[in-house]
Order: C-alpha cells, then sequence, then structure tokens
C-alpha cells in the first residue's frame, strides 16, 4: 500500500489513546509525511499532539503538514487542537471534532457526532452525511482566521448555538432539516442552509436574510471543495442550483443586557 | 510558590447495550469488550451488566441477587424473611473469580423463589408482592440490598471497571438474548457496590449516564407508591419510574418518553390539537416523574430494550444495527468493536427514544425510525 518513502502505517488495535497519538508525533517527527490509521475504535484527539510539527523547532522539516488517513472510527475530539494538518476518516468520526482547532483540514467519508466543529478558530471540516446536536457550538473567527464547517446532510437541534464566527454550510443532501434551535445564542458568523428551515426551528437571536454576490462565491467555493472529497453522486453546479437561506444573528450581543445593571 | 497542575478528569459513564431480536442468547464476550472500550469513561468505581434470557432452568422463579454487608446477620435476617415469604427452590452463593481487580467485595448470594403469599397478600399479584418484599429488605435490613429481583434475568454489578465486574462475576460463562452494560464516574454519591448500575426492580433494569437533580421531587412522588430509594443514587428512580409507568400503568414507551422528556411548552403549541391536549396532560399530570438534567438511558425489560436521552440530548447515545442484532452505545466506536459492519448507525434525537422489541414479540416495530442519518 505504501508508495512513498514518507508514509507510514499504525495498527492501531488494542492502543489507548495515548500511545496511538505518541506514535503518531514519532512517526511525523521521523519524516513521515502520510500516516495510515488501521483498526482504530474510539481512541481520542487523533492529531491533536502534532502543534509543534508546523512551528521551527522539534521537526526534521519545519512546517511540514501531515495527513493521516483513519481507518475506523475514531474516538471523541478527533483533530482537537489541530493545527495545520490534514486528517482523513473512511468512516463515521464521534462527538468534538475539530474541537478548537486552529488550523488545517478534516475530512469525514461518513457521519459525525455532536458538537463538531466546537469552537474552531480557523480551519476546514468537511462531513459528508450529516451531523449530531450542537454543530459548531461557539465557533469564533479573527482578522484573517476563518473556521469553515460544511455539512452534506442535516444537523441535529442547536446548530451554530453560541457561534461567534466562522462559516457553516449545510446542504441537505438527501435530508430533511428538522432541527429547531438553529443559530441560538448566536453573535458572529454565518449559517447557509439549502432547504426549508421554518421560522419556529430558528433561535431567537438570529434571522434569515438573501444571498448577496459574495455569499454566492463563498457557497460556490466551499461547494467546490466538497464535491471534490465526496463523490454524492450531484455535481457542483445542481447543489449550488436551489434556494438558500442565509442565517445571521441580529445582535452582536444578545445577552448583553443580562449582565449589564 | 508552585502551584499543582490541576488534574482534570476525563470522563461521563459509558452505557451498552446488545439485543438479539429473535431472542437467540448470546455470550457478553462482546458486550464486555465494547464496554471495556469506553474504559475512559468511568473511573473504575462502579459497573455492572443485566442479562436477560439468564436463567431459563428457572424460567418461572423470581430470580434474587442479594448482596450482604458486614457480619452474617443481614443475610440470615434476610434468609428469615425470604422463607416467611416465599418458597425458595434454590439458593446458592454467587459464582465469583477471587483474582479479579475489585475492592471490597461484598458477599453476593442469589436465590430462585415463588411468592408464598398469606392472608390479605394475596389480594396482590405477584409482581408487586415482590416489589414489597425487596422494598422490605432494601429499608429494613441493614446491610442487605437486593440487586436483582426480575424473572429469567439477573443484575451484576460492583465496585471496579465494567470488565473486572464481569470477570469477578465470571461472567463470560452467561448467555442472554439482552445484554445492558454501565461503566460508572460517579457524581454526586459515593461509588459503593450497591450504587453501581444497571438499578433493578423486577425485570426492569436502567443503566445510565448523566445526572438527575430532580431526584428529589422523583423521590417523594414514588414513595407515594410504595417505591423507597435506598442505594444513594439518583439513577435508582428511573427503574421505580419505569416499573410504576409501564408495568402498572401500561403506558407505552413513546408516552413515557414524554413524561421523562417532554416537548417545551413552545414545541407543544405547534402540535396538532389532540396531541396538544396529550402532551400538555402529561407535563401537568407526571410532573413529579420529569428527570430534570442531562441524562441518556438504556432501560431494558423481558423482549424490548429502550434506548433515550434527555430532550436536548447532553448525553450521547448512539444506535447500530446490523441483521438481527441491534446495539445502544455511549460511543460508537464501540458498537463498530463487535460489529464491524452495521447496516444503520445513528444517533436518535433528544426525548425520542429507540425502542428495540423481540421480533413479533413486544409491541409494534422492531426498531423505531427516528431519523434516517446514514
Amino acid at each position: 500500500m505504501l508508495r512513498e518513502e514518507n508514509e507510514m502505517v499504525i495498527d492501531a488495535s488494542g492502543l489507548t489513546y495515548k500511545e496511538l497519538n505518541g506514535l503518531i508525533r514519532d512517526r511525523a517527527l521521523s519524516g513521515a509525511e502520510k500516516i495510515f490509521l488501521r483498526n482504530v475504535y474510539g481512541q481520542r484527539y487523533i492529531g491533536t499532539r502534532l502543534y509543534s510539527l508546523t512551528q521551527t523547532q522539534n521537526s526534521s522539516k519545519p512546517g511540514t503538514r501531515i495527513e493521516i488517513e483513519v481507518w475506523g472510527t475514531p474516538g471523541n475530539d478527533l483533530g482537537a487542537f489541530l493545527d495545520g494538518h490534514r486528517v482523513v476518516v473512511h468512516g463515521n468520526a464521534q462527538d468534538g471534532v475539530g474541537n478548537t482547532m486552529n488550523d488545517g483540514e478534516i475530512v469525514v467519508e461518513g457521519r459525525a457526532g455532536d458538537i463538531t466543529g466546537m469552537s474552531m478558530r480557523g480551519g476546514e471540516v468537511f462531513i459528508r452525511d450529516g451531523v449530531g446536536y450542537r454543530g459548531a457550538v461557539h465557533m469564533k473567527e479573527y482578522l484573517n482566521k476563518r473556521p469553515l464547517l460544511v455539512i452534506g446532510g442535516t444537523a441535529q437541534d442547536f446548530l451554530g448555538e453560541y457561534m461567534a464566527g466562522g462559516v457553516v454550510v449545510l446542504l441537505g443532501l438527501n435530508a430533511t432539516h428538522s432541527a429547531n434551535f438553529i443559530g441560538t445564542g448566536m453573535h458572529g458568523g454565518v449559517i447557509y442552509i439549502k432547504g426549508k428551515v421554518g421560522k419556529h426551528q430558528l433561535g431567537k437571536e438570529v434571522g434569515t436574510f438573501s444571498l448577496n454576490e459574495k455569499d454566492k462565491k463563498i457557497l460556490e467555493d466551499c461547494v467546490g471543495k466538497f464535491t471534490e472529497h465526496f463523490d454524492v453522486g450531484i455535481d457542483q453546479k445542481d447543489i449550488l442550483h436551489g434556494d438558500f437561506i442565509k442565517i445571521l444573528p441580529v445582535s452582536k450581543r444578545p445577552y448583553g443586557r443580562v449582565y449589564t445593571y | 510558590m508552585r502551584r499543582k497542575m490541576y488534574e482534570k478528569e476525563i470522563s461521563a459513564c459509558s452505557i451498552f447495550g446488545a439485543m438479539n431480536i429473535e431472542g437467540e442468547r448470546f455470550t457478553g464476550e462482546g458486550v464486555i469488550k465494547a464496554i471495556a472500550n469506553m474504559h475512559l469513561r468511568g473511573n473504575g468505581l462502579g459497573g455492572g451488566f443485566a442479562i436477560y434470557g439468564l436463567y431459563p432452568e428457572y424460567e418461572y422463579y423470581y430470580a434474587l441477587h442479594i448482596m450482604f454487608r458486614g457480619n452474617e446477620g443481614a443475610k440470615k435476617e434476610t434468609d428469615a424473611l425470604l422463607n416467611r415469604s416465599f418458597d425458595v427452590v434454590h439458593d446458592e452463593e454467587m459464582p465469583s473469580g477471587e483474582r479479579a481487580n475489585v475492592p471490597d467485595p461484598p458477599l453476593v448470594w442469589r436465590y430462585f423463589v415463588a411468592p408464598d403469599k398469606k392472608g390479605k397478600d394475596k389480594l396482590l399479584s405477584d409482581d408487586d408482592y415482590v416489589v414489597q418484599k425487596v422494598m422490605d429488605i432494601n429499608l429494613r435490613i441493614e446491610n442487605a440490598h437486593v440487586f436483582s429481583s426480575g424473572k429469567n434475568m439477573g443484575v451484576f454489578k460492583g465496585v471496579g471497571y465494567p470488565e473486572d465486574v464481569a470477570e469477578y462475576f465470571q461472567l463470560d460463562s452467561y448467555r442472554g438474548h439482552i445484554w445492558t452494560a454501565h461503566g460508572r464516574f460517579p457524581t454526586n454519591t459515593q461509588g459503593w457496590w450497591g450504587g453501581a448500575h444497571p438499578f433493578c426492580i423486577l425485570d426492569w433494569t436502567v443503566a445510565h449516564n448523566g445526572e438527575i437533580s430532580s431526584y428529589g421531587t422523583n423521590r417523594r412522588y414514588l414513595e407515594m407508591f410504595g417505591y423507597h430509594c435506598t442505594l444513594n443514587t439518583d439513577s435508582e428512580v428511573i427503574a421505580y419510574a419505569v416499573d410504576l409507568l409501564m408495568r402498572r400503568q401500561n403506558l407505552p414507551m413513546d408516552v413515557v418518553a414524554k413524561i421523562f422528556a417532554p416537548p417545551v411548552w413552545e414545541a407543544i403549541e405547534r402540535e396538532e390539537e389532540s396531541k396538544k391536549i396529550l402532551l400538555a396532560m402529561l407535563r401537568r399530570v407526571y410532573a413529579p416523574l420529569l428527570i430534570n438534567g442531562p441524562f441518556a438511558v438504556i432501560i431494558a425489560h423481558h423482549g424490548e430494550m429502550i434506548g433515550l436521552t434527555d430532550r436536548i440530548r447532553l448525553r450521547p447515545l448512539t444506535a447500530g444495527v446490523r441483521g438481527k442484532m441491534t446495539y445502544l452505545s455511549s460511543e460508537e466506536a464501540a458498537i463498530r468493536l463487535v460489529s464491524k459492519k452495521l447496516d444503520r448507525a445513528w444517533t436518535p434525537n433528544g426525548g425520542e427514544p429507540i425502542v428495540v422489541s423481540l421480533d413479533g414479540g413486544g409491541r409494534g416495530e422492531k426498531v423505531d425510525e427516528v431519523i434516517p442519518f446514514a
């Protein structure tokens, strides 16, 4: 299976998350650029301890971006604090994908659990199917750091809860949106949704708006990447064709009055 | 002065359930492997299992698993009570492995009994009579606690990680058509043998991940119906609540789910008229049985395994189906470890139960369609 010298395989059978992440780090420090993980069953924090590889010290090749391919079911907080690396999951992921990630890319060829993209502050996450509760909860952005979460299917309740920045795209492929409390407490960022969403499904702090040219450009870009990552039997043009809505917060400080006296 | 680093425990309880919908019995090997895979979620202060279809040779007798602490007094007193109230057809010490890593195991004994009702007790159903006797033992006999009191099923639990508790009780030698399992991370009360999950009354068992902030209210309400909480753990109330609602009041699970995890008033407002009336009435009549706080539970009784989370799913639950096997788990990876390929894996909506019934038996479908998440 290995084609290049810098590719390596780790059999995760029976390893704890510490052992597995230790091995990934060792391999990366010794020059591996692509690491295949086999038999992953619930090990958490995959990709987390590679932080300093992107910095100048500690690495044989500073700034190296590792690609990790996961076979099996990775545990919670996949790619937590991920800093510039790429993680691909051939299957479903659990809760907390991309928790507080800073940069890089996570691609899940399946569904993801609750709190996908929680507190993300940069980088991109692509989920082929649906996500669970509280997708993008407390996602944020600052200057040029603008995280992106693209979901092919739909989401369960509280998508974009307390969202403070970033972009969420919900494509609704082969799914109807039944989530409630979308954007509850949201005060920054934007959610694009294709498909029908009733007013009662939205949180009190958001409103719906129609797309402008800038939005269309963003969507074209996101959907383009999505169709590059996944073969969902429908191309970019057809996904983009159809009604999208844009959800924005109506106040920058929805709880301002709660905390002032 | 150097500040000591705060060592954060990254934990939560783990729950797992497996059911063969054709009623074929299977060994616990997979279930033990699955719950052990979520080792990280517990902290070694509780583990347990419920097994259905466990004692076919004593199918018609209530199987009482009773734990005794301290000296012989508790057992003597309990034996006397049992001999007065039941025909004890067989009793023995629970087989256990000496070498398992469990702290201070108490004496656990199992009895197979048939009710021997006298006087006005004859007016009670067998089940009600057994509930009364279980409460008697738990309340009145110090250091005796009934783990399990159903027919053809049993609960095995204790302090330790679930895989260690399984080894202690030698669960690899048992077979059942439903297995549920729990790994504990106690939050508000101590970890002790009686406080491990699953909780059981008759053949109802509950394995719970979460915290019940309505415990006081629930407990006082259940006392009016003769249920007494004695095990110092909030989850105990759910077991008695399902016995009250599902066995005694014969309510179906989808109604019980709306009692435990009722929709918010705004959602009730949007329902059609008849459903609105029902949901509003359930909230009013059964307000003291609303389970407040985060929870994911696996409830089981003969022929049925049920998964339910609180209405905003503050605790995780994933379901997986492969052929005649259905699995419920805190984490999908644990299911995949047992069944690499699944026909379907999904996470149920909060407050919407997944009901897994015996094929052809039970009520309704095999598995309730909740959300086709693929």
